[in-house]
């Protein structure tokens, strides 16, 4: 079998501030027998205009998306609320536009969010990469990985993999950390409070290392934690795996930022 | 239906420096989706019975006029009778018509969110009707002046010290926090409430059309009472209420029951159809239904008709984040969380701050993934943002920066200069790589959280790098 064709949707928040986590992506695809390439032509999917209300402007940003990623066989996304955009919510977008359905229709098919193609669509032999890491390390699930069906267990799973790594589940996983867009600042205090919230439980597991599945958690979450001397390093599912995967594997300097 | 001139900041601003509030908001709602997920696991069919529920929903809403008249002739030909409201004052009216004609001055109440939707109890005192709460969390309530916060669990805004001291007061009664002494002084108290009363108005679970019955949830006995004791019963119901068959019933309750409660089944699941035959020791001697409509016609031949499939179970209240912080009063609407939030614009039109109720939502989805009739809230909310006349609360800065952001994402190298230019507009406000405070509306992001500076070197030009190009 050749090897697999894979675009990276590399959303403009991870493009913008955690290039590390592409570059991480990139990498660990690569060492799974995939092929990658990240189009240029990419910028944003329109989430913030389409949760906003602003459904032609989200339209032209999802045409254009639409269009760069026309010839990639396969989409794969680091971001759960991006890759919910599209599968959710695309089509529905594009209900007025009949002409533009069968392209749009395409890319919801052949769209993966990072962990989902990892466990259900990639066929990995995982003990033979020989992933190894050390220390605690809990879990910040996305809470927009619901709406394409994405439960918490699938990095979990992923974090199980790595040898040496003690997962420690943080409470109220499944609650939203107060992103959400633009949400965050519309609604401040609400935001604010549900950070408190969430990093408290991150905080609660003991663990020195956050894995997330979505920037915007990350940029909530961390922002919040550096004001408030919260010691916790965000870390991307994929650089975490990259990372485990050790120097011969391709190793990626840095953390998320 | 919506409180005058409520300002929803200021409310949630208040709910969150509440305390007691909080620590309410902290176990209720969490300790109740732990049993609902619990019971939920107990079904087997679940999702089944999920896409079930929501067929069942819709077939009556599609056929709704048919099933009303259906249900409508049923009731009569059992000695019912029914009377149709197209508005909360025409509701009210027809229930003080009932008490008029029948000359009933002691009314008892059962819980029911579509009597606080028209405002029938303070109406019916008004009106020389002494009416009481029966239920125990909306008797409470009723002598504080309060009401509820939640569509199934009205006073998880009260503390028991706050009800002890409340009963000691209103009641006369013995201090106590004891909850076994708190239901008991209560009890008592409705007891005689209940063996005077000569009315009650009850609200509707459900309504079967082939049988002409009314269906009743409810835990606390309280109900039995209502059905059983005063000699005329006024039930009144929203219209979208109405199923076709008992058959349907059964697998609405084994679904909808454990949502809302956590529980296989309420106490009492009392089934209602007409008034009491000769031979029959209890029931009431005249039944009226009120069949309301409210906006709801409207809603149903536009693009929000599922929210019409609602049954009140108040799930999406206790899964939501939003509502975890805020609590059910500052929405300021009757029906408060998601389906509150989604549902009160289109009932009440117009009316006061409803434009701001479709953005209580961080849109998380949870509301969607605990509905047991699937209702998509965060899609349903998200298409009202984008109605012709809904402006958001960001205003028009707010949209104009959103369309700005959508320019600046519509060219490759637009974008690119975006990113540069951010970067040297955020560069002298950081410190040490992170911003403290941002400017004007941004300064809602910098309120309680830093942020990192852009990349020096974006993703793209690491990839490019990557790939050995310059």
């Amino acid at each position: 079998m050749g090897r697999m064709r894979v675009s990276l949707l590399t959303t403009c928040l991870t493009d913008t501030f955690f290039p590390g986590a592409g570059a991480a992506a990139v990498r660990l695809l690569e060492r799974l027998g995939c092929t990658v390439e990240a189009p240029a032509g990419q910028t944003c999917c329109g989430q913030p205009q389409f949760n906003n209300g602003l459904h032609a402007a989200a339209r032209r940003l999802a045409r254009r998306l639409v269009e760069v990623f026309a010839d990639s066989p396969c989409v794969v996304c680091p971001s759960a609320s991006c890759t919910a955009l599209i599968r959710d919510y695309y089509e529905w977008l594009f209900a007025d536009e009949p002409g533009q359905l069968p392209q749009v229709r395409a890319l919801i098919r052949k769209t993966y969010e990072l962990t989902e193609f990892l466990t259900r669509v990639l066929r990995v032999d995982w003990s033979s990469l020989g992933l190894h890491g050390s220390g605690k390390v809990t879990y910040h699930y996305s809470c927009r990985s619901r709406g394409i069906g994405v439960g918490p267990e699938a990095t979990v799973e992923l974090i199980g993999k790595i040898r040496g790594v003690e997962y420690v589940p943080a409470g109220k996983l499944d609650q939203c950390c107060g992103f959400g867009g633009t949400f965050a600042v519309k609604l401040p205090e609400v935001s604010e409070a549900l950070a408190a919230d969430k990093a408290a439980c991150l905080a609660a597991t003991g663990a020195e290392t956050v894995v997330v599945n979505d920037g915007g958690c990350a940029l909530n979450l961390m922002g919040y934690c550096h004001r408030h001397g919260i010691r916790l390093r965000f870390v991307h599912v994929g650089q975490l795996l990259a990372e485990a995967l050790g120097p011969t594997g391709g190793a990626v300097n840095g953390v998320l930022v | 239906m919506i409180t005058a001139r409520h300002d929803v900041h200021e409310a949630i601003r208040a709910a969150l420096a509440n305390d007691s509030l909080q620590r309410a908001l902290n176990t209720h709602p969490l300790e109740r989706t732990a049993r609902v997920r619990a019971s939920l696991a107990q079904l087997p069919d679940a999702p089944d019975l999920r896409r079930r529920a929501r067929q069942i929903k819709d077939y009556s809403l599609a056929h709704l006029d048919v099933l009303l008249e259906e249900l409508a002739e049923r009731l009569e030909e059992r000695g019912g009778r029914v009377h149709w409201a197209r508005d909360a004052a025409e509701a009210v009216a027809i229930v003080e018509g009932v008490a008029r004609e029948h000359g009933c001055r002691r009314c008892i109440k059962t819980k029911s969110m579509t009597t606080e939707e028209i405002g029938l109890t303070a109406a019916l005192q008004a009106g020389g009707v002494a009416t009481v709460e029966t239920d125990l969390g909306e008797f409470i309530l009723q002598l504080a002046g309060d009401r509820p916060s939640h569509i199934i669990t009205p006073m998880i805004h009260k503390t028991r010290q706050q009800a002890a001291r409340l009963l000691a007061e209103k009641l006369g009664a013995r201090h106590t926090e004891e909850p076994a002494e708190l239901v008991r002084i209560v009890r008592k108290n409705l007891r005689e409430v209940f063996v005077k009363a000569d009315m009650a108005v009850v609200g509707v679970n459900f309504a079967v059309a082939e049988t002409g019955s009314l269906v009743l949830l409810t835990n606390e006995g309280n109900g039995r009472w209502a059905l059983a004791r005063p000699r005329v019963l006024a039930a009144v119901m929203g219209m979208e209420k109405v199923i076709a068959r008992l058959t349907d019933l059964a697998a609405l309750l084994r679904l909808v029951v454990p949502s809302a409660v956590g529980s296989a089944l309420t106490s009492y699941t009392s089934i209602v159809t007409g008034p009491r035959r000769a031979g029959e020791a209890d029931g009431p001697e005249h039944l009226h239904l009120v069949i309301l409509d409210n906006g709801r016609s409207a809603v149903l031949g536009g693009p929000y008709r599922e929210l019409l499939r609602c049954v009140r179970c108040g799930a999406c209240l206790n899964v939501c984040p939003v509502y975890r912080k805020v609590g059910g009063h500052a929405y300021g609407s009757v029906y408060p969380g998601p389906i509150g939030a989604a549902l009160t614009p289109l009932l009440a039109r117009g009316a006061g701050h409803t434009g701001q109720l479709r953005e209580l939502s961080s849109l998380c989805g949870a509301c969607l993934e605990a509905c047991p009739v699937l209702i998509d809230i965060p899609r349903l909310l998200i298409r009202q943002r984008g109605d012709r006349g809904a402006d958001g609360q960001g205003g028009w800065g707010f949209r104009w920066a959103m369309r700005a952001w959508g320019w600046w994402c519509g060219g490759r190298r637009r974008y690119r200069l975006a990113q540069q230019l951010l970067g040297w507009l955020l560069g002298p406000a950081a410190r040490g790589g992170w911003v403290v405070r941002l400017p004007g509306a941004l300064g809602a992001w910098t309120r309680c959280r830093d942020l990192p500076l852009p990349a020096r070197h974006p993703f793209r030009e690491l990839y490019r790098r990557m790939r050995g190009k310059r």
